[in-house]
């Protein structure tokens, strides 16, 4: 069988095109035409547009496939299929570097470490995550997985001359190597396995072998190492922690959002689906993945109780978010994979809001990361601790803002699936979450600031807390429009 | 107008709150003339329930209903019955009373200060007018932020810890009661597959009983946890001292007055009529019932050891809604009638007496009774006030805690004299430490010379009391309307839990309840 190129190809990774190149563009711009290092506004239009452009070709996408009737975009003889999936997590990650590159410039000004090639590896993150979503070939899959991973180490560890953001590059480059390495290990077993790279291919042979077939077990588990790190569930969510303390913030809100909505986009694609090698073995994975769900809502949400760091504490928030993302998979019917969808959708949001405020705090001479500097900001700055308050409900999940509808369809899976020890442990930890979440509104509201400087805000940062914040509301109080956006399945 | 009227009820707090927040922080008696006048049309806009509202119509009057979620099947459904009528008013009065008492109270962030108020009063009025599960927890959910901010904010030197601790406690039991909500929700699906939250269509879904996956019992036990720890029963209790101790005196009024309200009514308006058989189940009900004595009897013994004045009245709510809860599983028309009733009353006579701490609280700034004594002497005025509330709240005849109390230990004593036997003893212990606490406070001469300077109450604060107390005294001489007003949905509730409840009972309930009106008018 010789691959063939046909005229659909280019179509399906328009959108990635544009990201590389306007990732390159970016690049060679930055040495030759404008090598001034304190003007850099040119790089925000060169992210507009390559966002621009990616949109649209996602816009096209959605338009061929709403025309196409039923039939997904495959490409490359199948190692790229667009799905109307795919296009949702792809709109996520529009929105997450868009939002992030605007807030990153006044950021990395006052860091003192402002380059353009931030916004490349920002850019070429995100096309390595549009192979995620859309990849349905190992190969293909490993490349995007690789490209967003090299491209994160990099960011990770952006403010080169802060020890802490080295120490948690490191880290997170070590844990992560040593996590692919498994995921490698797993792929080359199902390669083995079906003598082929194709997921469809894997899938048809893994549903003829007995479901405890111990070498697809083998498969499983190693891949489900590589896959799980990713989204830091326990226990592999060591790094998660450090890196995202030591990170610069705007980077810390990227990982925690896109990258985490790339991992889930990629864990769908292994286990839920027609493509999905492990959906024929769902009697062995689900116990396991029940584990892990409820370690990792336990440990996420006990372990955050005690941080005084706020992006410590959100980082182990965003582990447990992970683990009720988790639980979605376990239920495994349309309301939990279209609730995990959902509750990408509105963390997305929520989470980039919440650290936007993080990002806010962050001034000349003052890192703003600690419970204390947040303390009394409700006298200092009411909006931005009202808009820190509905960030935090939503995370709890508290209606009437957007992370209530997440948690509800997470919760309406399980029922619907009778898991019902799952469902009181989940619901259970949204109490405890709130104890932690109410730390920061408690520093908030009723501390009082130890300093008077104010806060370093700039018109990116407003919009996009602007943005993120009418929408945690809009989608808690009316959220249909969203959910057939979300959703165009759903029957309207 | 009409149509709307629910609506236009629900929204006007938050229509205050909208331009309050436009209001210059600053200037803090703008923001207090504001939030007055706001809560006061809140108050006055409700009114027009009492001429529209019509007694003896079966079901729920005044509905409003528009498509909110379709995908999830969320319907913006509100509307009213005699219960949730009498709640409603309650609601809108008390909002507007503990608006005006925090008048010199707060000093310290005015204007966040009256917005939580405003968005608590959206949230407790939309509880009581929901007929959708889902708008019915969101409210039930908004109602929490404020409530943490008014306790965490402005109470008193614990204040942190009692506000978190209310804040956990209920929404621990609140998510449990979502998980009951869903399981009947998809139960309904499984039987009509059609995905709907109205609560007159989950009212068609066939639960099985038994300990299987969504029978009654279980979503009976998951609502019990929501709506107990709301009231809160015994032993869910231990939310409720501290957050009353700690709250703010309009804080502790919103708090006693409606908030715990928000679970008996739950009980009445959920449990019952969804779930009929578990609730009528003889096991459930003994339990309940069980922890509602304990709750009558352990809330009374605490309180007369009290030496903190709030805390005493804070035990004396959990033995008053001890009253509710078994007046409401004791169902018959005069238990849960009485229920009802009483949860007006002690609305009104808890609400007064933590009006009175805060008066006096404002003056001394203690609450150990120790400190006081003889007070009668310095605060005539006071000390009639005093007397008025502690009296309500004790039972005496001609005020309106004798008609509550009476009313339940008759539909009690219907169900189970054992129960009434034991109920009662409440009612004397109640007398006990409400007495001992006037006679420590107020009788005697004046021992600690701080009090001998106190100046007694100002018109601002004698007028706040004087709507509560001749509503008091109404409800103690003439409740018949309140018995009309509630005959007919209590009379739904009993039939769906004892079907052919009323072809049985001789004679029949509507003269008993008209009797026992004139009954407690009379003496």
């Amino acid at each position: 069988m010789i691959p063939s190129y046909t005229s659909t190809d280019h179509f399906a990774i328009i959108p990635a095109i544009m990201l590389a190149l306007f990732g390159c563009a970016i690049l060679l711009f930055d040495f030759w035409i404008f090598p001034d290092p304190r003007q850099k506004k040119w790089t925000l239009i060169f992210v507009a547009f390559a966002e621009g452009f990616t949109g649209f070709g996602l816009y096209q996408q959605s338009a061929w496939l709403a025309a196409g009737a039923n039939t997904d975009l495959t490409a490359f003889s199948g190692s790229v299929t667009v799905d109307a999936t795919a296009i949702f997590f792809n709109w996520i990650f529009v929105i997450a570097a868009l939002i992030v590159c605007l807030v990153s410039y006044k950021y990395l000004e006052i860091s003192g470490e402002h380059h353009g090639e931030f916004y490349s590896l920002i850019l070429f993150a995100q096309c390595g995550m549009y192979f995620l979503a859309t990849g349905t070939d190992l190969i293909t899959l490993f490349i995007g997985l690789e490209l967003m991973a090299l491209s994160f180490y990099v960011l990770v560890g952006f403010l080169r001359s802060d020890k802490r953001s080295n120490e948690a590059a490191m880290k997170y480059l070590l844990l992560g190597a040593f996590s692919t390495g498994f995921l490698v290990y797993g792929f080359s077993i199902l390669y083995g396995i079906a003598d082929s790279t194709k997921l469809s291919d894997i899938a048809a042979r893994i549903a003829e072998r007995p479901a405890w077939d111990p070498v697809v077990f083998l498969a499983l588990a190693t891949t489900s190492v590589g896959l799980l790190f990713k989204i830091s569930a326990v226990p592999f969510h060591m790094w998660a922690p450090d890196a995202y303390e030591g990170a610069p913030t705007t980077v810390t809100a990227y990982l925690s959002v896109a990258s985490k909505a790339a991992s889930i986009a990629f864990l769908l694609r292994i286990f839920y689906g027609p493509l999905a090698p492990f959906a024929s073995a769902r009697a062995v994975w689900e116990p396991l993945l029940s584990v892990v769900a409820v370690a990792t809502l336990t440990i996420g949400n006990l372990a955050a109780i005690n941080q005084t760091n706020i992006k410590r504490l959100l980082a182990y928030s965003s582990i447990s978010h992970a683990g009720y993302m988790l639980l979605g998979l376990i239920a495994g019917n349309d309301t939990g994979i279209d609730g995990i969808k959902i509750y990408v959708m509105v963390y997305t949001f929520m989470n980039l809001g919440a650290f936007l405020v993080i990002v806010a705090l962050r001034r000349q001479g003052i890192i703003g990361e600690d419970l204390e500097d947040i303390s009394g900001l409700m006298k200092k700055s009411p909006g931005y601790a009202i808009l820190m308050l509905i960030f935090l409900l939503s995370l709890a999940g508290i209606p009437p803002t957007a992370g209530f509808l997440g948690k509800y369809y997470i919760f309406l899976s399980l029922i619907q699936t009778r898991h019902f020890t799952l469902a009181v442990i989940a619901t259970l930890y949204v109490a405890v979450a709130i104890y932690y979440y109410f730390k920061i509104v408690r520093a908030m509201f009723i501390g009082e600031s130890t300093e008077k400087a104010p806060l370093a805000t700039s018109f990116g940062l407003r919009v996009a807390l602007a943005v993120t914040g009418f929408l945690t509301l809009a989608i808690g109080i009316y959220p249909q429009p969203f959910l057939w956006l979300a959703l165009p399945t759903l029957t309207h | 107008m009409d149509q709307h009227l629910l609506s236009i009820i629900l929204f006007t707090p938050l229509a205050g709150l909208a331009v309050l927040l436009f209001l210059p922080a600053k200037s803090k008696n703008l923001i207090r003339v504001w939030a007055n006048l706001a809560s006061f049309t809140g108050f006055l806009v409700s009114l027009p329930l009492l001429s529209r509202f019509q007694v003896g119509a079966p079901g729920f009057q005044l509905t409003e209903r528009m498509d909110w979620i379709p995908s999830l099947g969320a319907h913006y459904a509100i509307g009213l019955d005699g219960i949730s009528l009498l709640l409603i008013m309650l609601t809108t009065l008390m909002g507007f009373i503990a608006t005006l008492c925090s008048w010199s109270a707060i000093d310290d962030r005015v204007k966040e200060y009256y917005a939580m108020f405003l968005l608590l009063q959206t949230g407790m009025i939309g509880v009581f007018l929901s007929l959708d599960f889902f708008l019915f927890y969101i409210f039930w959910e908004l109602v929490l932020v404020p409530m943490y901010f008014i306790i965490g904010v402005w109470g008193g030197p614990r204040k942190l810890y009692a506000a978190i601790k209310f804040f956990l406690y209920t929404l621990a039991g609140s998510v449990m009661m979502l998980l009951g909500i869903l399981t009947l929700y998809f139960q309904h699906y499984q039987q009509f597959h059609f995905y709907t939250f109205e609560i007159a269509e989950l009212m068609k879904t066939h639960l099985p009983m038994g300990w299987q996956f969504g029978s009654q019992e279980w979503v009976f036990w998951l609502f019990f946890l929501g709506f107990a720890i709301k009231v809160p029963m015994f032993p869910f209790h231990t939310w409720l001292p501290d957050a009353h101790v700690e709250a703010p005196t309009a804080g502790s009024v919103i708090l006693a007055a409606v908030l715990l309200k928000m679970g008996t009514y739950g009980f009445i308006r959920f449990s019952l009529p969804l779930l009929p058989q578990a609730s009528s189940d003889q096991t459930i009900v003994r339990i309940l019932a069980v922890l509602s004595i304990i709750g009558i009897i352990y809330g009374a013994l605490v309180s007369l050891m009290q030496a903190d004045w709030k805390k005493l009245i804070a035990y004396s709510s959990v033995s008053h809604l001890g009253f509710c809860t078994l007046g409401i599983f004791s169902l018959t028309p005069n238990g849960i009638a009485g229920s009802v009733l009483q949860q007006i009353n002690h609305g009104i006579s808890t609400g007064m007496l933590f009006m009175v701490i805060g008066v006096i609280y404002e003056r001394r700034h203690t609450r150990a009774i120790s400190e006081y004594g003889g007070l009668a002497h310095v605060m005539p005025r006071f000390a009639i006030i005093f007397a008025i509330a502690m009296l309500s709240s004790a039972g005496l005849p001609l005020l309106n805690g004798f008609v509550g109390e009476f009313t339940i230990l008759q539909g009690v004593f219907e169900a189970n004299r054992g129960w009434a036997a034991f109920a009662v003893s409440g009612v004397i212990l109640g007398a006990a430490y409400l007495l001992w606490l006037y006679q420590r406070t107020m009788l005697g001469q004046v021992t600690n010379g701080k009090n001998l300077t106190l100046h007694d109450m100002n018109f601002r604060e004698v007028a706040m009391f004087l709507p509560l107390i001749a509503w008091a005294i109404w409800i103690g001489v003439y409740p018949k309307p309140y018995f009309d007003i509630l005959q007919k949905p209590v009379a739904q509730i009993v039939e769906r839990v004892h079907p052919g409840y009323y072809v049985k009972a001789l004679p029949p309930p509507a003269p008993i309840l008209g009797e026992k009106a004139s009954l407690g008018g009379g003496q």
